[in-house]
């Protein structure tokens, strides 16, 4: 049976997004993306030098294998947004954008007023927009009903590694959706990625907890396996956790056995 | 709040004798904190913590991989003038020394960056003496409006300007203010600023907020080590970066820890730092705020600089002169300081891949200029 990730009007095999930051060298970076698997590979376009002295991060990444997906990491209103977004698709790259509006530099959270804004002017302008967004069932819904392909919301800030401190939210999001959710964010390591995707995620992006690991190449494998565990365990059923109460009698309703 | 008065709030004297003197315990509390207060800090600073270097340096380490990854920012200082009205002791620049004076015109500035734009660079750091009339506002404007189609990011390293003045600067494609303080202690700034608009203290320290307010993305503090005692400069610099954190949060804050170095002219450092001292200083500042940058000049020697990459600093500058015109053709223009770190862009470059870093030349970008 096939299981594939369908986002705007394409197919996908893997359900790894992952990023290309902090690496610590752009080879390491194409190493550890083709042991990923990862079919979307997002770049921050303030990284993308269109007229290099060297060589230009791009041209690390095997681009007919990939979706390159570039994003808008810096903007901190819908306009600087817009403006990163055309940029790209003048720049020859594809008409996809990872939206994201942050305008503080600590946490980088996402500003929901200011990226639903941006998300309205995109998908009008032809642009499919996949949002990074706070785990926030309406927003969520207000983005899926302005055009977004997608809702990105985090498991927890960008870089903290410390995994789905937003699962209840993003359980919500997940039951509500008619769009993919693609959580983004804060997943540290393999067990946070099978735990969104057992949740019912359908997919999730990874970026610094492989760039920074000892060996980024077999942490790029680790989240593969771990979010095709995650996968496969969420499409078998997951036995409900055993209830605290024993079942085996009825103290509240056993009355009525004796009735009559 | 302004910094000021947000200063006037600390137990500063009590801060600064827990840099001086804290006892083993707090250091071990700070050390494992995952949120330092100013006396964990302070703390860090003392010379109990000196024996735990190697731990704070581990620590750093872990934090910044965690915040920055495996990257460095390079940028490279464009210096526009060496005139100035001001006295600092410190600098060649001061107006006192009879030095050869030049400021260069829109057309030699932008001859420099076109220099610095075929070495890789696309970040660059405008700097020039306190000059109101040959480095006006208006002439300021003027390069930047030259470079910015052609740079993703211009910071500028000025005389301290109105918050008018910084949004018309922000609208011609400035992203960054870089001031540093010098000195937070008001007696030593007074013994080393003799006259001048820099005799003001309160206007250069509030010059962050009011770059925040105009619109500048990118501030950067720092103060000039070795003219007043370092734990005392470095708790008033925690404390200012995270005042500027949380009050103009929209920016990005990095702090910069320019050691006094040898210059034309100039007094030396009063108050030396030693490197096993000045490596403290950044875990330090590392561990109290995460999510600050540091910068580090080549007013610090090759061995020194690369071996604090891991540690925490998360930008450098590099093939750096420091005299007007320098770029384009040796000159008799004096320049601000000696360099330490004479190796080229491309050397410094292959050093920070050598240490398993990215060198980084793009991070920022035209389209968000304004």
């Amino acid at each position: 049976m096939s299981d594939n990730l369908i986002i705007a009007d394409r197919t996908f095999r893997s359900r790894l997004f992952v990023g290309t930051g902090k690496f610590r060298s752009p080879e390491m970076m194409r190493d550890a993306v083709r042991e990923s698997g990862a079919e979307i590979v997002t770049v921050a376009l303030r990284r993308v030098d269109f007229d290099p002295v060297g060589p230009n991060l791009l041209d690390f990444l095997d681009r007919g294998d990939i979706l390159l997906l570039p994003n808008t990491s810096g903007a901190a209103n819908a306009e600087e947004a817009v403006r990163l977004a055309r940029l790209a698709r003048a720049g020859g790259l594809p008409h996809w954008v990872k939206l994201e509006v942050t305008p503080e530099p600590k946490w980088l959270l996402p500003d929901p007023v200011e990226t639903l804004r941006a998300t309205e002017i995109l998908v009008k302008e032809g642009f499919v927009v996949l949002p990074y967004i706070g785990a926030d069932p309406i927003l969520a819904k207000r983005l899926e009903e302005a055009g977004a392909a997608t809702v990105m919301p985090l498991g927890s800030p960008i870089g903290t590694s410390r995994g789905l401190k937003t699962r209840d939210s993003l359980a919500i999001i997940i039951e509500q959706a008619r769009i993919p959710v693609v959580v983004d964010a804060g997943l540290g390591a393999p067990s946070h990625a099978a735990e969104a995707m057992e949740l019912g995620a359908d997919a999730v992006l990874v970026n610094t907890a492989i760039a920074v690991a000892r060996d980024p190449v077999a942490m790029a494998r680790a989240f593969r396996l771990g979010v095709e565990a995650g996968r496969t365990a969420f499409l078998a059923g997951t036995a409900p956790p055993r209830q605290e109460s024993a079942e085996a009698s009825s103290p509240l309703t056993g009355f009525l056995g004796k009735l009559s | 709040m302004s910094f000021l008065s947000y200063l006037q709030t600390l137990p500063l004297e009590s801060i600064l004798s827990t840099a001086q003197n804290a006892s083993g315990t707090e250091v071990e509390r700070a050390l494992s904190s995952d949120s330092l207060d100013l006396f964990d800090f302070a703390a860090l600073l003392s010379p109990e913590a000196d024996s735990r270097l190697e731990r704070m340096a581990r620590r750093s380490h872990e934090i910044t991989l965690r915040r920055f990854g495996r990257t460095i920012q390079l940028f490279a200082p464009l210096y526009l003038s060496n005139e100035c009205v001001e006295t600092c002791t410190y600098c060649s620049f001061a107006r006192p020394n009879a030095i050869e004076r030049r400021t260069l015109t829109i057309d030699e500035v932008e001859a420099e960056a076109n220099i610095l734009a075929a070495q890789g660079f696309r970040h660059l750091l405008l700097v020039s003496g306190e000059h109101p009339k040959r480095v006006s506002p208006s002439y300021v404007e003027a390069v930047l409006q030259r470079l910015a189609p052609q740079f993703p990011s211009l910071s500028v390293e000025v005389q301290p300007q109105t918050e008018e003045i910084y949004a018309v600067w922000v609208r011609a494609g400035s992203d960054g203010l870089v001031v540093y303080q010098e000195t937070y202690d008001r007696e030593a700034y007074a013994r080393v600023h003799l006259a001048g608009k820099k005799k003001d203290f309160n206007w250069r320290l509030e010059t962050p907020e009011r770059g925040a307010r105009a619109g500048f993305r990118r501030l950067g503090i720092g103060a000039l080590l070795g003219l007043a005692d370092w734990r005392m400069e470095a708790v008033h610099l925690a404390a200012h970066a995270r005042y500027l954190m949380r009050e103009s949060w929209r920016a990005m804050v990095s702090i910069s820890l320019p050691r006094l170095r040898p210059a034309a002219f100039a007094i030396g450092p009063t108050h030396p730092v030693s490197d096993r001292d000045f490596v403290r200083l950044v875990c330090a500042l590392r561990m109290f705020v995460p999510d600050a940058g540091i910068t580090l000049s080549t007013r610090e020697s090759a061995r020194l600089r690369d071996g604090v990459i891991p540690l925490g600093v998360t930008s450098m500058s590099a093939g750096s002169r420091t005299e007007p015109g320098g770029y384009s053709a040796p000159s008799a223009a004096e320049k601000q300081f000696e360099i330490a770190d004479l190796r080229t862009p491309e050397e410094v470059f292959r050093a920070v891949r050598d240490r398993g870093y990215d060198p980084v030349w793009k991070d920022w970008e035209v389209a968000l200029h304004g």
